[in-house]
């Protein structure tokens, strides 16, 4: 039983190309499709950067990863996947591409998130988040593991870190200066509550659990002793 | 059986990637094992150089990617050890001649043929990694006990994780006994903490190394070389043997142990 083809549509906009790939086929089917529609124009596509909507699909590592690979093999830079899945979303940062198609300005260090946190969302990371992995998350961040140095945390809200926070953590990235960050082992290469920026000074001993919060002002760490 | 392909990749240059890449399997073709070595850095060759094969080099792989020859007219034959070949790569091109997708083709065929397909990946992580990746089976990470190389090691072993070729082992290079001795470098549990994956072997600092690089003679050809040791220890574990690690005890001299017999502290 052959499944329609979805309609694959091309427009050029500031950063290059936006392919976007219709609703309702399956994957295998809406990847046949726009390989097909690439290699019909494949000279037009050459040394072109494409950012990818894919829709709602959610996709894993390894079919993101394959599809760039195609790509490449036409001369297309692959820098962008859109879409409204989280699963993809997730996916395409794993692998260093983008999923807004504006990049943000470089300039001021920090900038208001939009926080629409309804209630107080929280989104769990059970892994350790490695040199370069990044999290944004307009709630609550708590990472079941370690925050390796070059790794980012940005959340709207507090960030809990059951292990060695040793990365960068932004937490109340939306102006709220009654955020905290927490880890077992607070050790940050920076730390930002709201708009104040603070380092951690060099451990001495063994590490213990801490809480950095804002109090007059500046972002001060005490040991964790329970509430 | 179908073959094994390993690409050996770092993040960081300069840690030591093509000198493990190039003594591994001249450890495995040493042990009767059908190894051949891919040069994946295209445009930086220099696995050749340091299996002393340069002067061998009539086509490369991008010839072959590009059809230009066949595969067997790519592959250079070692004279010391008949099982260990070599593809190297090309110096005048860049990382954009070769795709992912021609690096799983071009393993595909070399499987049938070999019992080890080594990959020696470039440094970086932008195509020229994808490249050397894409037909691994299996993946070792190269770090030096050095905080910049350990950063960069994980970074790499995120993107690995994340192209779903993980779990990465790792081979900590030019370890210097006496450094981490007195405090000044990084041991193996510091870097294993940090970067959490296993650990395949250590290989010490050597000035045999260099030396044998200069002569194109790969060092685990050396009886007596330590990192020549650690190169043929990695070999046999890679082929299932349990191998021990050699400890840092191990590496000093005699009077030292002596000394330590007699209670004289470090």
């Amino acid at each position: 039983m052959a499944e329609a083809a979805p309609k694959i549509d091309i427009k050029g906009i500031r950063e290059g190309l936006l392919v976007s790939i219709g609703d309702g086929a399956s994957w295998e089917t809406a990847e046949a499709a726009l390989l097909n529609a690439i290699g019909k124009q494949a000279d037009f596509f050459n040394g072109a950067r494409v950012a990818l909507d894919v829709g709602a699909r959610p996709l894993k590592a390894a079919q993101l990863g394959k599809l760039r690979d195609r790509l490449s093999d036409f001369g297309i830079t692959l820098w962008a996947v859109i879409s409204e899945s989280p699963k993809t979303q997730e996916t395409a940062r794993s692998l260093g591409l983008e999923i807004h198609l504006s990049k943000p300005r470089p300039g001021r260090v920090v900038k208001p998130l939009e926080a629409r946190a309804e209630g107080e969302e929280a989104l769990m990371v059970r892994r350790t988040l490695r040199s370069g992995m990044r999290v944004t998350f307009p709630g609550h961040v708590i990472v079941l593991g370690n925050v390796n140095a070059g790794a980012e945390i940005i959340a709207g809200g507090d960030i809990i870190v059951w292990g060695r926070l040793k990365g960068v953590a932004h937490a109340g990235a939306s102006g709220n200066t009654a955020a905290v960050v927490c880890a077992l082992d607070l050790s940050p290469t920076q730390l930002r509550i709201a708009d104040l920026i603070a380092t951690a000074p060099p451990r001495r001993g063994n590490p213990t659990p801490e809480i950095a919060s804002v109090k007059d002002g500046q972002v001060v760490a005490e040991s964790w002793h329970g509430k | 059986m179908p073959g094994t392909v390993l690409t050996i990749t770092s993040g960081k240059g300069g840690v030591g990637k093509t000198t493990a890449t190039a003594n591994i399997a001249a450890a495995l073709a040493h042990m009767g094992k059908k190894v051949v070595c891919v040069d994946a850095d295209i445009g930086l060759r220099n696995l050749d150089l340091i299996l002393g094969l340069e002067n061998r080099i009539v086509y490369d792989l991008v010839d072959v990617v590009e059809g230009r020859c066949r595969l067997r007219q790519a592959l250079i034959r070692d004279k010391r050890l008949p099982d260990l070949f070599l593809i190297p790569s090309a110096q005048t091109r860049d990382k954009t001649a070769v795709s992912p997708t021609d690096m799983v083709r071009l393993c595909n065929e070399l499987r049938q043929e070999f019992d080890w397909i080594l990959i020696d990946s470039p440094a970086g992580i932008e195509r020229g990694f994808r490249n050397a990746i894409a037909p691994a089976d299996m993946v070792v990470v190269v770090t030096n006990p050095e905080v910049s190389a350990v950063r960069d090691a994980d970074r790499i072993i995120g993107l690995i994780e994340a192209e779903e070729k993980g779990p990465a082992r790792l081979l900590l290079n030019r370890l210097n006994p006496q450094m981490v001795r007195s405090g000044n470098m990084l041991d193996a549990d510091d870097v294993l903490e940090l970067l959490a994956i296993d650990l395949l072997g250590i290989v010490p600092e050597d000035e045999s190394v260099v030396v044998s690089a200069n002569r194109g003679m790969p060092v685990a050809l050396d009886e007596k070389s330590r990192a020549g040791q650690a190169f043929r220890n990695i070999a046999r574990r890679l082929e299932g043997e349990d191998v021990p690690l050699v400890t840092l005890e191990d590496t000093s001299g005699l009077l030292q142990r002596l000394g330590r017999l007699f209670g004289r502290g470090d």
